[in-house]
């Protein structure tokens, strides 16, 4: 079936034509323009130069700031990942065992938040946390703590939030595999002899593997990415990547550096994708081919 | 009337695949024609090719003489019925048996008539209004099959229209379609892998295996003397035997078999080689070990309601064999019997196919 | 599709499952409250509750002028990527093509692509052509990070369909044109205006990207609410958030009607 009607052979290329004019003109030319831009010299009096240099490189892989910036988006979207599998991966199979009508409703409760501008949810939690915040008081009044806790612009307040965005991506991905699982597999295990626990650790855990690494990936590369959340919990005090690239670019107007800085997080990214990729194919191809 | 010519067809897909290879085939005006062949032959792609979604690589397609090789599907006037009925799910009965009538700028009053008439002739009369969805599959096919029926086509098309019906309902449309075809005089191919359906509904069957036609014929004459091994094993169940060549003379050898004289055909003439011959089962009958041809014992007998079903060791190998159930007491297993029969049930065929 | 082979909930499941579900719903639940108080700081309304912060809503221009742009700049851009993204999911979907592959990839990229490096390309992009505060360059490169999701939404909606019924039109004597407008749109129309939908929210959600570019005469809700909670938290904040709360529930109950919100949530590909 793979021929289509007959004089096909050029009817793709027009219905591709637009999408592809679209996406040259105004995502691979405004990328290579960025590329290049990190590549000019900067003077803090004149802005961006035509001289092409490697200077904003040797200061971003010399200078301990930037060393410290990536490291700390790293760690903390590994924290944030850590988190979602802990939390989001039991929840999945709670929701699993619940019947139709409450799985349905609770999908919406729990996936219908990715649907709400990410600065909505992020000014919920910034009522939240706060000094004066609700969890404060809370803690407060029932003598949990006797000073309040420093939850905003703090890196323990943006991995929470960070971790409320993200759960929902980690729910997605191993309830898709999940729904692929033959039930019966739990049953065989069951009745050759193994225990509900045992049952669980070695048939249905290994199975949900897959699902639990590409939600894994998602949310580190989301994190790695995110950028109002920082921004808004993490404040000037915790400073990642994204919002370091903002700063260049809207305060100290170093375009340059900035661009660098994109273009390297651009270049971790994929790199974090695609190496994660081929682990997981080259490790479950076999089996779930 | 439509006379629809195939002449060296070719369809070859990336990577070299031929998938049909030189077909040549003249379908007669008013012919019930069928592909016969199973999965991957090139039956559908050839078919394909006839409606205008596959574009060949090589040969041409004519419509009394008119070469439609590259014709846009629109430009064929040849209805199709797929397999999966390929209904308009958002469309009434009535909007889908009047969508080609529409295509074709039919008027209104016009197009109401044909569209009852079609629904008529496959009684279906009354359901007009009602969707796909709230359809029998039986029903859906007969759908399928009015809405090709009102645009009166030159030919008719059926792409394993069968297969997605329960197995009485199927026997049932076969006696139906074939009396409505015949009613029409409307020139049909049929693509199928069944033998059965091939066989009761057309006047002709092309037997294709790996891209091209092995055998040709009506359906008695390929079941019956097929020319060659291919399309008499493909063809219900093949007895294959070895005898040795007694006696050529001009074409007309003897083979002995057991302790029969089979005359046949074949083409190794020297006395004393060894030959195949072919049988099928219910030309083979028992007898007492004294009257048979052949001596055996049987090893299997199953009761399959109308027939027995025997399979006999016997002195020139296994054998299967049928016998009516005519109510009469039949050979037990372990019993020793003999076997026989009629000149020219048993028969010399070409190990190599006929157009391969 | 209920998995309860693997048990029944115990009573530590459902504990577990309260606190996950409080987790994710405190901030919405927080917001609506608070949008509600009748004090001129962030409190919750048990004290005394009042419309007032939807009136200072109402009564600042730059929130209504930030709430039209986003829902002109929503519907422009889903409009466009929708125009984009039905004839090249044909593509992916009917046709055998060399590249076929980078084709589909190049389309979702946006969906892996960090927004702050998108916005920053965009910014760069944007000052090289003259485009600064022009509300269609927004519109564009709106539409082009929303084409992943009306792509896949359509293209969901064309990989689950036979293709017997576009060639049964044809053989009817339907041209190509006639086969796609009379039986393929229909047939894939939920998964068209599913894709519209989530092209709409997404855009009109987007604020990474936008941060970067917009200028006062393209600032969009969420950036003009970004901006506003990094400088404070003023209870007007949370009336806005209400209102994007309350309109995003709305679109789900559409979505859910039209395509089913699993569909659009879980994505099947």
């Amino acid at each position: 079936m793979a021929e289509a009607t007959s004089q096909s052979n050029r009817q793709h290329w027009l219905l591709s034509l637009p999408a592809v004019v679209m996406f040259l003109g105004l995502l691979v030319v405004p990328l290579a323009l960025t590329a290049i831009l990190s590549f000019n010299a900067f003077d803090s009096t004149r802005g961006p130069l035509d001289e092409y240099t490697l200077s904003n490189y040797i200061e971003v892989f010399t200078d301990s700031y930037y060393y410290d910036l990536f490291a700390r988006t790293a760690l903390m979207s590994l924290g944030v990942t850590a988190i979602c599998i802990l939390v989001g991966v039991p929840e999945t199979i709670i929701l699993s065992r619940m019947r139709p009508a409450w799985q349905g409703a609770f999908f919406v409760i729990i996936l219908g938040p990715l649907l709400i501008s990410v600065v909505v949810r992020t000014l919920g939690w910034s009522i939240l946390l706060g000094r004066e915040g609700f969890i404060n008081t809370t803690l407060l009044s029932i003598g949990l703590s006797d000073a309040p806790l420093q939850l905003m612009f703090s890196m323990a307040g943006v991995v929470i939030v960070l971790t409320h965005v993200m759960l929902p991506f980690m729910v997605i991905s191993v309830w898709s595999t999940l729904q692929k699982l033959d039930p019966q597999i739990a049953y065989a295990a069951r009745s050759l002899g193994a225990g509900p626990l045992t049952a669980f650790r070695r048939i249905v855990l290994p199975q949900l593997l897959p699902g639990i690494l590409s939600g894994a990936i998602i949310v580190f590369t989301l994190s790695a990415s995110a950028f109002a959340t920082p921004a808004l919990i993490g404040g000037r005090r915790v400073k990642v990547v994204t919002t370091a690239v903002y700063d260049e670019f809207l305060s100290s107007l170093n375009w340059p550096l900035g661009a660098t800085v994109a273009v390297l997080l651009l270049i971790g990214i994929v790199l974090v994708v695609v190496g994660s990729n081929r682990i997981i194919e080259r490790k479950f191809k076999q089996v779930f081919a | 009337m439509t006379k629809l010519s195939i002449r060296g067809l070719s369809k070859t897909y990336a990577g070299n695949v031929q998938a049909v290879r030189k077909v040549d085939l003249e379908v007669e005006s008013g012919e019930f024609l069928s592909l016969l062949g199973s999965s991957g032959c090139g039956k559908t792609t050839t078919l394909q090719m006839v409606a205008g979604f596959v574009s060949p690589s090589a040969g041409s397609v004519l419509v009394d003489g008119e070469d439609i090789t590259y014709a846009a599907p629109e430009k064929r006037d040849m209805g199709i019925v797929f397999q999966s009925y390929a209904l308009f799910p958002h469309m009434s009965v009535s909007q889908n048996v009047g969508f080609g009538l529409e295509m074709r700028k039919v008027k209104r009053p016009e197009l109401e008539q044909r569209v009852s008439e079609a629904l008529s002739m496959v009684r279906l009369t009354g359901l007009g209004n009602r969707y796909p969805s709230e359809l029998s599959g039986g029903q859906r096919q007969r759908v399928a099959i009015a809405r090709v029926l009102a645009i009166r086509p030159r030919v008719l098309l059926l792409d394993e229209p069968m297969s997605n019906l329960d197995a009485k309902l199927r026997g049932e449309m076969h006696v139906e379609l074939r009396a409505l075809q015949r009613r029409l005089g409307i020139t049909t191919i049929l693509v199928t892998h069944d033998q059965v359906e091939a066989m009761t509904m057309s006047d002709r069957i092309a037997v294709m295996a790996n891209g091209v036609i092995a055998e040709l014929g009506t359906p008695q004459q390929i079941y019956d003397h097929p020319t060659s091994e291919f399309a008499f094993k493909f063809l219900g169940h093949a007895n294959v035997v070895e005898g040795e060549v007694v006696s050529a003379d001009n074409g007309q050898t003897a083979v002995q078999v057991g302790a029969a004289i089979v005359p046949a055909r074949t083409e190794t003439v020297q006395i004393g080689h060894k030959t195949k011959l072919f049988v099928r089962p219910e030309r083979l009958r028992l007898c007492s070990t004294e009257q048979g041809s052949i001596q055996g014992k049987v090893v299997t007998k199953l009761f399959l309601g109308g027939i027995w079903f025997y399979e006999i060791d016997s002195t020139v190998g296994k054998l299967r064999l049928t016998v009516t159930n005519a109510g009469t007491a039949q050979p037990q297993e372990g019993q020793a019997v003999g076997i026989t029969w009629n000149d020219g049930d048993m028969q010399y065929v070409s190990s190599e196919a006929a157009h391969g | 599709m209920s998995n309860r082979s693997m048990g029944k909930n115990g009573p530590v499941s459902l504990i577990f499952h309260t606190l996950f579900t409080a987790f994710i719903v405190a901030p919405l639940i927080v917001i609506i409250l608070v949008s509600f108080s009748d004090k001129g700081y962030i409190s919750m309304p048990f004290g005394g509750a009042s419309l007032r912060w939807y009136q200072a809503m109402l009564d600042a221009p730059e929130l209504m002028g930030a709430i039209w742009l986003s829902i002109w700049l929503g519907l422009g851009a889903a409009l466009l990527a929708t125009a984009v993204s039905v004839p090249a999911a044909i593509a992916i979907a009917r046709y055998r093509f060399i590249g076929r592959d980078a084709f589909t990839a190049l389309l979702l990229s946006p969906l892996m692509m960090p927004h702050v490096v998108l916005g920053v390309a965009f910014l760069r992009f944007f000052s090289l052509m003259g485009w600064t505060g022009s509300f269609l360059a927004l519109l564009l490169v709106h539409a082009l990070i929303v084409v992943p999701y009306s792509l896949r939404l359509t293209l969901g909606a064309i990989i689950g369909l036979e293709r017997d019924a576009e060639l049964a039109a044809r053989s009817l004597g339907a041209s190509r044109w006639i086969s796609f407008r009379r039986i393929l749109l229909p047939l894939i129309l939920p998964g068209v205006a599913g894709g519209f939908v989530l092209a709409f929210i997404q855009s009109f959600d987007e604020v990474t990207m936008t941060v970067f570019v917009a200028t006062p005469g393209t600032t969009t809700l969420p950036v003009a609410l970004y901006h506003r909670v990094a400088l404070l938290t003023d209870p007007v904040t949370t009336s806005v958030s209400t209102v994007m709360i309350v309109g995003t529930m709305v679109l789900m109950f559409i979505l859910d009607r039209v395509v089913g919100l699993d569909k659009v949530l879980i994505g099947k590909k």
